[in-house]
């Protein structure tokens, strides 16, 4: 199909400054487990090509599933209408950019093929792990799953630039909930944070089956246990929260386009100003971020959706923010530096600048060390709730599970752990940051953003973090 | 083009049908748009462009096995047929290994039907300069999205149905400084760009009460105004887990000590799934018709649920036609005895919010949420909107500000149009009034 479709587009391509074309085929498998009952096995085969045009300094997009010559000739006419109304009326000049001249091709490392699995091997070890989960009567709900996706893409520019990537993906997730009277309390495989790119093999390097009876024990453990306390304390992050902490109070307020304000009528503005980037303090000097497309990770790939190549780039050093998260059109719009980011979640919806892999770097504590650390403290894992302000300041987080720290030993747990605080004052109070060891790498396929709205896959590594003086609340009584 | 698509998704679907064999069932899901988006910022586009997409999802039972593929159409015949009979025999082979489903249903009251609506758009780019004239000079941001919406249902149990809709969603903010802005939207299925002028010329009256110089609130709890679209948020999150049968009967519901009879709601809240009022399709994807409205809360008290066609027969009950996540598509909150004038007088002082923001739960059992104040939000004092009020954030239970602390609720309601596109356009909507609450929470 992306010979034929690349052949069609090079004869159909209009006369204009700058046209390209970004075919997608992808192919997603979701297997689901309810409580010992298979779910309907859903397979989607999806495949469309959007064209990009600008002309006389507007730009125009029009996307179609009809991949015939007619069907992209009636795409690249109505992307160059739209270029030629924009002209003029846009919010920058877009003759003025320079577009990437990118070729090459990048694949995810596979060990086990999804597809070369039978679909009842699949749905075998879901229905093993769901029973394993029903570990005693009050357990009332099991719910898990398998997202298998692939998804192709083929980018072109009239001038003969090519890339080809494949990337797999797959998100494995668990869910059970225990119940006793009013009180329910649900546990999960790190929500959907063990997302990752690979094959079948990503399943017993996770011990998927294994985890599911821990899961529904650390359920039940939680029906039993005080709520967490409220008062100020350090605050202790596993690394299944750290990526909400990244991905909201770092990731988005580092978005370009937030920056400029195209996101300010949906997603939100940004506390953080052009200004800002190469001088101001953004945490503590133990704080190190990265751009990072690590193999493996869940938003790896080789080039961005307008053809930038991905690769390592320190975004905070030692606290001190040094660039920004946007592709080549902001990065031009704001005149400043940037990283491989313009990204679209599919063939119908143009890329607007996302964050890809967002790192926490390691640092040089064990957990030990850490929790050695903390006179009075909680250590926080799994986040189940968020929420944040629209510059990406004032934020709110929830946790599945929690233990008090106390003279530096891990104590009991606690129940519907939360905490507050600002995103700008926050970083600056992160005191230590765990080793290697500590160090994990997730993702996450659910991040919304854009109008029209997409919801992209992000990546998010990070040792365990420690934070003093926080403040900290549980629920009510 | 609406008959012409609905006929040619008829004559595709009675040849995939006509393909079945003995004992096999099929349902036929279809749904395609063709939008134009343009997106703003500062008064000028940032992107414009069209969307045409068409999908197909093809379900093949046999007995109590089944399964499904959803397809991307190219809107060629010959093409999409060839396609979906390679996709018929792949779904053959994948069901000989899968077992039987205990929760398959299919409607034992096939019914079809058709909700054809006409095109009175005009072109997108006569809308968009329209919007670029009247927005000028301020500092306008959001979407226009408009065009086609298309969802078709066919079955080997002889069921043809047809929804096709034309609708507009102008969804913006007029910014004065930083995050001092105003939310509007202008929806529908005609365009008028009077209105348009009438609601920017709204906005641009009250901009400068942004410039002033914003109130200094502390953390505390405060008499406030939800406006509908504030109402609207919170209902959003509650729909999320609140309402449909599979939450309750599994025990994670943020409604469970409603359900179980721990907490109450003021007398006066009522809600209603109300097909009949809502903009959507009246069938599902999977042949169900549902009926014209579901009372879930009344008088405070919950009465009923969302039953997608599985809960039916996991529960033993009836269906409602809910969606498989059982969540609401058209909810409407019965509305109360304020008059929409009288809002400000009655609120004396306190917070008029305008609009709610990232809203989640922190405290499930509690129905305890958090969230952030946005857009259009003010300190009143002596029934006048005095200065702006910083974004804040709140952390309160719907038991609380739907409970003893609702004071009363709006005579009028508004409609809201979802103008979410994850995917594509929604035809989602809601109907709420607004609500005066005392004593609610805000934490930051």
């Amino acid at each position: 199909m992306q010979d034929l479709v690349a052949k069609r587009f090079r004869e159909i391509a209009p006369a204009a400054d700058f046209v390209s074309l970004r075919l997608l085929e992808s192919v997603q498998q979701d297997i689901g487990v309810r409580d010992d009952v298979l779910l309907p096995v859903e397979t989607c085969l999806d495949a469309g090509a959007m064209i990009t045009v600008f002309a006389g300094g507007g730009l125009g997009y029009a996307a179609t599933s009809d991949l015939s010559s007619s069907g992209l000739a009636r795409a690249a006419a109505r992307a160059l209408e739209w270029a030629r109304l924009s002209a003029g009326r846009l919010v920058l000049d877009v003759s003025k950019v320079e577009m990437p001249c990118p070729q090459g091709s990048y694949e995810s490392p596979v060990e086990i093929p999804w597809n070369q699995v039978p679909v009842s091997e699949k749905s075998d070890l879901l229905l093993r792990a769901c029973a394993a989960a029903k570990r005693s009567d009050s357990i009332v709900s099991r719910e898990l799953f398998l997202a298998y996706h692939q998804v192709d893409s083929l980018y072109l520019t009239a001038n003969g630039n090519e890339t080809r990537q494949r990337l797999h993906l797959l998100v494995p997730h668990i869910s059970v909930t225990a119940n006793r009277g009013s009180e329910s309390q649900t546990r999960t495989l790190g929500q959907l944070a063990l997302a990752r790119q690979g094959g079948f093999e990503l399943l017993a390097s996770i011990d998927y089956e294994g985890r599911a009876p821990i899961i529904a024990d650390e359920a039940r453990e939680l029906l039993d246990a005080p709520n967490c306390p409220s008062r100020r304390m350090d605050l202790l992050l596993s690394s299944d929260q750290m990526l909400i902490q990244i991905h909201e109070s770092i990731g988005h307020p580092l978005e370009l386009d937030r920056i400029l304000g195209d996101e300010r009528n949906y997603a939100g503005r940004s506390f953080v100003t052009l200004d800002m980037i190469g001088t101001y303090q953004y945490g503590s000097n133990l704080l190190n971020v990265s751009y990072d497309p690590l193999e493996g990770q869940f938003a790896t790939f080789a080039f961005d959706d307008e053809g930038l190549g991905a690769e390592r780039q320190l975004i905070i050093e030692n606290g001190r923010l040094l660039r920004p998260l946007g592709g080549t059109i902001s990065q031009a719009r704001a005149n400043t530096s940037g990283v491989a980011c313009s990204r679209a979640d599919s063939w119908n919806r143009p890329p607007i600048d996302r964050m890809a892999n967002l790192n926490v770097e390691p640092g040089e504590s064990s957990l030990q060390e850490l929790v050695s650390s903390v006179e009075r403290g909680v250590f926080m894992q799994t986040n189940r709730s968020w929420s944040i302000d629209d510059s990406r300041n004032k934020f709110q987080f929830g946790c599945e599970r929690a233990r008090l720290i106390e003279n530096g030993k891990l104590g009991p747990v606690v129940k519907n752990p939360n905490y507050r605080g600002i995103s700008a004052s926050f970083w600056r109070s992160l005191k230590g940051v765990g080793n290697r060891d500590t160090f994990e790498i997730m993702g996450t396929p659910y991040c919304g953003k854009g109008e029209p709205n997409q919801v992209m896959f992000v990546g998010h590594a990070s040792p365990v973090c420690l934070f003093g003086d926080i403040e900290v609340f549980g629920g009510e009584s | 083009m609406t008959l012409e698509t609905r006929d040619s998704f008829y004559a595709l679907a009675d040849e995939l049908l006509g393909r079945r064999r003995e004992g096999e069932e099929m349902r036929l899901s279809f749904q395609g748009e063709e939008s134009d988006f343009v997106r703003f910022n500062n008064a000028a586009i940032r992107q414009p462009g069209s969307v045409r997409q068409l999908h197909l999802s093809m379900e093949l039972i046999r007995g109590k096995r089944h399964c499904r593929a959803h397809v991307v159409l190219s809107g060629d015949r010959a093409l999409d047929g060839s396609r979906l009979r390679d996709v018929l025999e792949r779904l053959r082979v994948d069901l000989g290994s899968l077992p039987e489903d205990p929760y398959l249903i299919l409607p034992d009251d096939p019914r079809s039907t058709e909700q054809v609506g006409e095109d009175r758009l005009p072109k997108a780019e006569e809308a968009v300069e329209e919007i670029l004239d009247a927005a000028s000079g301020t500092d306008f941001v959001g979407i226009f999205a408009s065009g086609g919406l298309f969802k078709g249902f066919a079955s080997s149990l002889g069921q043809k149905s047809w929804f096709s809709s034309h609708p507009f969603n102008l969804d913006f903010s007029i910014y004065a400084h930083e995050d001092k802005a105003l939310k509007e939207s202008l929806a529908g299925l005609e365009w008028n760009g009077a209105t348009l002028r009438e609601r920017l010329g709204w906005a641009r009256e009250k901009l400068p009460i942004l410039d002033r110089p914003p109130k200094d609130i502390s953390p505390g709890g405060y008499r406030v105004f939800l406006a509908p679209a504030a109402m609207e948020e919170i209902l959003n999150v509650l729909s999320y887990n609140g309402f449909g049968l599979r939450s309750h009967r599994s025990k994670t519901t943020s409604l469970l000590r409603l359900l179980e009879n721990e907490a109450a709601l003021s007398p006066e809240v009522t809600l209603t799934e109300s097909t009949k009022r809502g903009l959507g399709p009246s069938f599902d994807d999977s042949g169900f018709v549902c009926p014209d409205e579901v009372r879930l809360i009344e008088g405070g008290k919950l009465t009923g649920a969302l039953v997608s066609p599985r809960s039916a027969v996991e529960y033993d009950v009836p269906t409602n036609a809910a969606s498989s996540g059982e969540h609401p598509r058209s909810l409407e909150m019965a509305p109360g005895d304020i008059a929409k004038d009288d809002v400000l007088e009655k609120l004396g002082e306190g917070i008029l919010i305008g609009n709610l923001w990232y809203l989640n739960y922190s405290d499930l059992k509690n129905c305890r949420m958090t969230g952030m104040t946005r857009f259009g939000t003010f300190w009143v004092e002596g029934g006048q909107i005095v200065a702006p009020a910083p974004a804040m954030r709140f952390d309160e239970s719907v038991y609380r500000m739907l409970g003893d602390n609702l004071e009363g609720l709006t005579r009028e309601q508004e409609l809201i149009m979802d103008p979410s596109t994850y995917s594509a356009r929604s035809t989602n909507s809601a109907r709420v009034p607004g609500a005066i609450v005392r004593d609610f929470t805000l934490t930051l």
